[in-house]
């Protein structure tokens, strides 16, 4: 039996001062950041990494120096067990690990909140120009932000299998995970409109990079997590999505797809030719019938290989993870596809790229422009901005035309309340309860001052313990930090 | 009613049915315009001002 996927994505938005081009990024994510109004602890976050043998064990201010560049005011950790901070120049939230692609989709979607509402309070702060944040990936002229998607295999898989099967999983899903774009960049051939923010970018078929030359498997092996028995696949190829069945459909077929790989129930890995040409071939081709060269001979189109990985995961998920949140999966999934074979625009309901299709087509007709126009361009950089009132995909959802899966107070609660399967409860219930005490913390661990001359390290090397079953009625009980680490030695 | 008569009548009917059909497509294709259109003069009064410039000084540091 495959693993838990345990999932959880990171995003980098896209920033600007409205009416202030000459604003520094690296500066103004710290604002944003740092005015995040809603429950959280400033910390540490400590990169190093975690020795087996020093689990609970306390050690001096000393270890923790100022290494991290970022400084220590720009990382906070969140009520709900994420992660807020600056990475580049960009302020980014990495969600708390969620327990399944359902609960996976809402903490991303809390991301999108908390990032409005940090920008408001950042807007309150600068006193008459507006900080605006867009979930997107791209500027379109070159220059991209990442969109990573995070889960939880066994250290028994060997990578080449995750390489050899995911590659083609990974091409083939932009059909159903492209945000989608005005025009083409990186030096690829000119189009008027895409599936995806990313595709242009990628140039490798694996490595380690994410940021040049960046692989469409990406290798980074850090498990964030007991490292003899589990790893992380850090996904990069993808785009952040705002339509929350987009995020649901793409976090929960790429989970059953590598839950199937780790039970060795995917048949085939059905190899590319040319995975990096595939990559951007897909993303270019709106009517869904470019045929892309298989290894060994013959071809295929994207919507043919999802059609494959859909009739063995429909087999998978019947035999093997029969829970309702994976047949929801299935069924999006299925309908998508449909609608892919039958008439994409019906899509335009639930992908961002099919919503953007319309509009932009009717936009385009009704004044008369052509694709290049700067009026589209500015319409697709609107439709990401989380702020409701502004943002182009918060204006179609308030008028019905793109689904829902959760309500305005669903995502208001995700905000401020953690997972509860996952070591996200703890974090999250550290930070509400202990916000004093708590002066560092990584994925898997937490540290906390209890005035004493040695800081009390918790370690959380297992993605699954922390959960509120096993911690919730020792939160419950004890009184402050001191107890707490007490009563987790006993 | 002779069995002439009664074809004539059939085909009548779905004559008149095709022709409602065709009716109710327009109609609703219509509806969808209107409405698309009308979603269009929202998004003009949201599109911010100077959209169009400031989305050529939309330049950002490379990320992940």
């Amino acid at each position: 039996m495959a693993l838990r996927k345990v999932i959880g994505t990171e995003t980098e938005y896209g920033i600007a001062v409205r009416s202030d081009p000459e604003f520094n990024p690296a500066l103004g994510s710290a604002m944003v950041v740092n005015s995040y109004p809603g429950p959280r602890v400033r910390v540490q976050w400590s990169y190093e990494e975690e020795s087996p043998g020093r689990d609970a064990r306390g050690f001096g201010h000393e270890g923790y120096g100022v290494s991290d560049p970022e400084g220590t005011l720009v990382n906070a950790v969140l009520a709900n067990g994420a992660r807020l901070y600056v990475d580049h120049a960009h302020p980014e939230y990495s969600a708390p690990e969620a327990w399944d692609p359902l609960q996976g989709a809402l903490y991303d979607k809390a991301g999108e909140f908390v990032m409005y509402r940090a920008a408001q309070a950042a807007t309150e702060r600068l006193g008459g120009a507006r900080m605006a944040l867009y979930k997107n990936n791209s500027d379109r002229k070159g220059n991209s932000y990442g969109a990573h998607e995070n889960y939880l295999m066994s250290r028994a898989t060997p990578f080449g299998d995750i390489i050899r099967y995911a590659m083609t999983f990974l091409v083939t899903r932009q059909i159903f995970t492209g945000s989608g774009k005005v025009g083409s960049e990186n030096g690829r051939p000119p189009v008027d409109f895409q599936l995806t923010q990313r595709a242009d970018f990628f140039e490798e078929e694996v490595g380690l990079e994410t940021t040049l030359k960046r692989p469409i498997i990406n290798t980074r092996d850090e498990p964030h997590g007991d490292s003899s028995k589990y790893r992380r696949l850090h996904v990069i190829f993808g785009d952040a999505n705002l339509s929350e069945v987009q995020v649901f459909l793409k976090l929960g077929t790429t989970a059953l797809a590598l839950a199937a790989l780790e039970d060795g129930a995917l048949p085939d890995p059905l190899d590319l030719a040319d995975p990096v040409t595939a990559a951007w071939t897909v993303s270019h081709d709106m009517t869904f019938r470019q045929p892309l060269e298989l290894d060994g001979g013959g071809t295929a189109t994207a919507l043919d290989l999802q059609l494959r990985y859909l009739e063995w995961l429909t087999k998978y998920v019947e035999k093997e993870l029969d829970e309702p949140v994976w047949r929801q999966v299935l069924a999006e999934w299925e309908s998508v596809l449909s609608d892919v074979e039958a008439d994409p625009d019906r899509l335009s309901d639930r992908l961002d790229w099919a919503a953007k299709l319309r509009l932009f087509r009717r936009y385009a007709d009704r004044d008369a422009l052509g694709w290049d126009d700067p009026k589209l361009a500015a319409l697709d950089l609107q439709y990401h901005d989380v702020d409701p009132e502004r943002g182009l995909y918060h204006r179609l959802v308030g008028r019905k035309e793109i689904r829902r899966l959760f309500t305005d107070e669903e995502i208001a609660r995700a905000e401020t309340q953690p997972p509860e399967e996952t070591r996200a409860y703890f974090r999250g219930r550290c930070v509400t309860q202990f916000p004093d005490s708590l002066v560092a913390a990584n994925w898997d661990s937490l540290v906390f001052d209890l005035g004493e001359p040695h800081l009390r390290r918790v370690p959380m090397l297992e993605p699954l313990r922390g959960s509120r079953d096993l911690v919730g009625p020792i939160l419950d009980e004890v009184a402050d930090a001191s107890e707490l680490i007490q009563r987790l030695g006993d | 009613m002779p069995d002439q008569e009664r074809e004539r009548a059939r085909q009548r009917d779905r004559n008149e049915e095709e022709v409602e059909e065709l009716e109710l497509a327009d109609t609703e294709a219509e509806a969808d315009l209107e409405e698309l259109d009308d979603l269009l003069d929202e998004i003009d009064s949201v599109l911010e001002e100077n959209a169009e410039e400031f989305v050529k000084n939309y330049v950002q540091k490379g990320g992940q």
